[in-house]
């Protein structure tokens, strides 16, 4: 016959904890029934734990107060991280415009799209251009809408591709001009649209090293919505602060209309 | 981002619960816990998915509660014995309520270690393994403190039932 286990005090803890199993806890009641004075003490322990339950269990009773409700911490996790979303790339564009520094690497969610490079590239670099450009009221483009021959001349001699300006008007977008903007991969075309409430479009332009003919890709940087494709070695992208379904069409209209040039 | 939610919301009330019958003082015990919910919804990606949230988010709020509580006595903001009685009178009768005070106020004289594993253990019935997790301990040492805690606490409760007079005039030095 297996002789039984020596009570521990470890059993006595686990007794008062209501954590054993039940031959166990038997084991442990027997050996209490025959040691009064152990069992006096184990009885002392079991009213302190439910005198402590007791005490504290009023805590979790009262209602949660506003500061505490996961909502608005999560509500306010996803607002400064679109924040700084933005911050950084505004900040990448300055760092790009005053040193020409190559080799940043930019955080922010793309919701499609991975990030490394290809398009997923570009699409971060309409995002940041825009930033930039589409919220300057006074300077958002170099050459106006009447100086679009020379724009597109620009913009050709820099991407060395052919450019056309696409018409957006059927979908309340006007054209307002643009310039050459930089790049970690050279310089970009930017072109700026404006709807009759003052809302923007831009449309970045250039030469691709990878992803030369790729799928229309949708992508999100907080409240930006873009789409971004590749067609012939030429890299495109639709940014603006508008819903993805308006956006589309517009993305579609943009990708027919350059197709006739390149 | 509703699954994050589904599983840390309803721990929330057991998180204040621990926070305050551990640190006592009822404003910092929230503001512990609102540090908790912060960084567990920024690392939310980070956890072990196979892992328990519960062991997770009473990880974080532990090691932030004892930070706290090094700062805090380094400041020397908060006297052990003097803690805001009314932070924990929140009993429906004057009688229990004086009680649950007691009992709290003999809690907070155990070290942070006894105490850790005390009320983890008998009030947030968090088991003796995930014990050991969350203060980063073997669970032979959550046992030996659980014993000590516990012998240490029925000697306190009893020296608060004394009438004044019969109370050593020196406190013990921990």
């Amino acid at each position: 016959m297996i002789p039984p286990r020596p009570i521990s005090e470890d059993d006595l803890h686990g007794f008062v904890d209501e954590v054993l199993d039940g031959a166990r806890r038997s084991e442990v009641q027997a050996y209490l029934d025959t040691h009064p004075e152990v069992a006096a003490q184990v009885a002392a322990f079991q009213r302190q734990r439910d005198a402590l339950r007791a005490a504290a269990a009023p805590i979790a009773d009262e209602p949660i107060p506003p500061h505490l409700n996961l909502r608005h911490l999560m509500d306010a996790r996803r607002r400064s991280g679109e924040w700084r979303s933005w911050r950084s790339m505004a900040a990448a564009v300055l760092l790009l415009v005053a040193g020409g520094i190559g080799g940043w690497s930019m955080r922010g969610q793309m919701s499609e799209v991975p990030e490394n490079n290809g398009i997923a590239a570009l699409a971060h670099e309409a995002a940041y251009t825009f930033s930039v450009f589409g919220t300057d009221r006074a300077h958002s483009v170099e050459f106006g809408a009447v100086d679009k021959a020379e724009l597109v001349n620009w913009i050709a001699s820099r991407i060395g591709r052919t450019v056309a300006v696409p018409d957006l008007t059927a979908a309340g977008y006007v054209f307002m001009g643009g310039r050459v903007v930089a790049t970690p991969h050279g310089p970009a075309g930017l072109l700026m649209y404006s709807n009759d409430q003052g809302q923007r479009l831009a449309v970045l332009m250039r030469p691709m090293a990878m992803d030369m003919n790729t799928r229309m890709a949708a992508h999100s940087f907080g409240d930006l919505q873009g789409f971004t494709w590749a067609s012939r070695g030429t890299g495109f992208s639709l940014v603006g602060v508008a819903p993805a379904e308006l956006l589309h069409p517009i993305a579609n209209a943009v990708r027919q209309q350059e197709k006739s040039v390149i | 981002m509703a699954e994050m939610a589904e599983l840390i919301e309803p721990i929330i009330p057991a998180l204040r619960r621990y926070a305050r019958t551990f640190v006592r003082d009822a404003g910092a015990a929230d503001d512990l816990v609102q540090d908790t919910l912060e960084r567990a919804i920024s690392r939310w990606h980070q956890r072990r998915v196979d892992g328990n949230p519960r062991t997770w988010l009473f990880t974080i709020l532990h090691n932030l509660a004892v930070n706290h509580l090094r700062r805090a006595r380094r400041r020397q903001e908060l006297p052990l014995d003097d803690a805001n009685e009314s932070d924990i009178m929140v009993s429906s009768t004057q009688e229990d309520a004086l009680r649950h005070a007691d009992v709290l106020a003999a809690v907070a004289q155990l070290p942070d270690d006894q105490r850790s594993v005390l009320l983890l253990v008998s009030v947030e019935d968090v088991s003796y393994a995930d014990a050991a997790r969350i203060l980063d301990i073997p669970i032979g040492t959550v046992m030996s403190r659980l014993a000590r805690a516990r012998a240490r606490l029925l000697k306190l409760v009893e020296e608060q039932a004394k009438p004044v007079s019969d109370r050593p005039y020196l406190r013990r030095i921990q």
